[in-house]
């Protein structure tokens, strides 16, 4: 188990190589990777809950249809709660979100699977869509208005400019921020388990230690993965707000 | 080849110290959470409105964990 270096031979990053599908070693703009068939795959679980389980729309919902229906009251809650009812025209996009990321999460846990979240550039063109669709959109319905956002209102008019500068800055860095959070935290449980994982394989017949070990963070992840869908999404929504009332 | 190694050195010294800031990342996520509890327990039924607050407040501060986590990405693929 131990290879020329000593250490031992468990590689926890090993899982996030994106490899193309159909042979070739060179990964381009328009090749069929890994990722490419989990995000596919991530998808097709969206639709089979939301446009199948939800298609018979039955007064008395079935199984599936309530659990279409549990998602869409629980994200139409969230944006009336963070946001005000003005935010529910964003109903779509917000909703369209929460259920790619988490289905995208919960995927990425079955063995072998990939987790297409634990890539920053998947994540970071997650919320860099939302960091510059909020940003027109607060310029488009407040005008000059929306630079108000940073000027706050309730300091001291000495300290103001300072905190105008951090606020700004605090701006530029939500999409890093936004982005980072969900990649890391798939990212590093999904490494965890694995070297826990490699444990077992070394340690022989005390294997059943790791493997409990790994059980135990198999739940972790799964609650992990649920609520790092629920932070995107409600980031999202108090990012918007800021979009739609920009005053403090 | 010896100034090489002792850059090398220094990096992973530098990265394995930025395992210092999940510390603060998670004294800040421990202190939200313990208050919450503190408060929920005093007025349980106001409780259920502020999960939502909880979890604002636990992703803020545990952004500041993760820029030192994107600081030892910067310091082992980037610099």
């Amino acid at each position: 188990m131990a290879d020329a270096n000593g250490s031992l031979a468990i590689r926890p990053m090993d899982q996030f190589v994106v490899r193309p599908l159909f042979g070739g070693e060179t990964v381009g703009m328009f090749t069929i990777t890994n990722v490419t068939l989990w995000m596919a795959l991530t998808v097709l679980a969206v639709t089979a809950v939301m446009v199948l389980g939800a298609r018979g729309r039955a007064l008395v919902p079935t199984r599936g249809q309530s659990v279409a229906e549990l998602a869409y009251g629980f994200i139409y809650k969230m944006i009336e709660d963070v946001t005000g009812r003005d935010g529910l025209r964003f109903f779509p996009y917000i909703m369209t979100i929460f259920m790619f990321v988490f289905f995208a999460n919960i995927l990425g846990l079955i063995p072998w699977a990939f987790t297409t979240t634990s890539h920053f550039a998947v994540t970071a063109v997650l919320a860099l869509s939302v960091f510059i669709s909020v940003t027109v959109l607060g310029f488009v319905l407040n005008g000059a208005a929306f630079l108000r956002l940073f000027w706050v209102d309730s300091a001291p008019l000495a300290l103001r400019p300072i905190l105008a500068v951090i606020e700004i800055i605090s701006y530029f860095v939500r999409p890093v921020s936004h982005s980072i959070r969900l990649a890391g935290a798939m990212m590093a449980g999904h490494a965890v388990a694995k070297v826990f994982a490699g444990f077992a394989a070394a340690l022989g017949v005390a294997f059943v230690v790791p493997v409990l070990a790994v059980t135990a963070l198999y739940a972790l992840e799964l609650l992990v993965a649920v609520i790092q869908a629920y932070v995107f999404t409600i980031l999202t929504c108090v990012y918007l707000k800021d979009a739609l009332h920009p005053h403090h | 080849m010896e100034t090489l190694a002792l850059a090398d050195m220094g990096r992973y010294i530098g990265v394995g110290l930025t395992a210092i800031g999940m510390g603060g990342a998670a004294i800040g996520v421990g202190n939200i959470a313990g208050n919450f509890l503190s408060g929920a327990l005093r007025n349980p039924a106001a409780a259920p409105g502020q999960t939502a607050m909880l979890f604002i407040g636990i992703a803020f501060a545990e952004a500041l964990g993760i820029f030192s986590f994107l600081v030892a990405l910067l310091l082992m693929f980037a610099v």
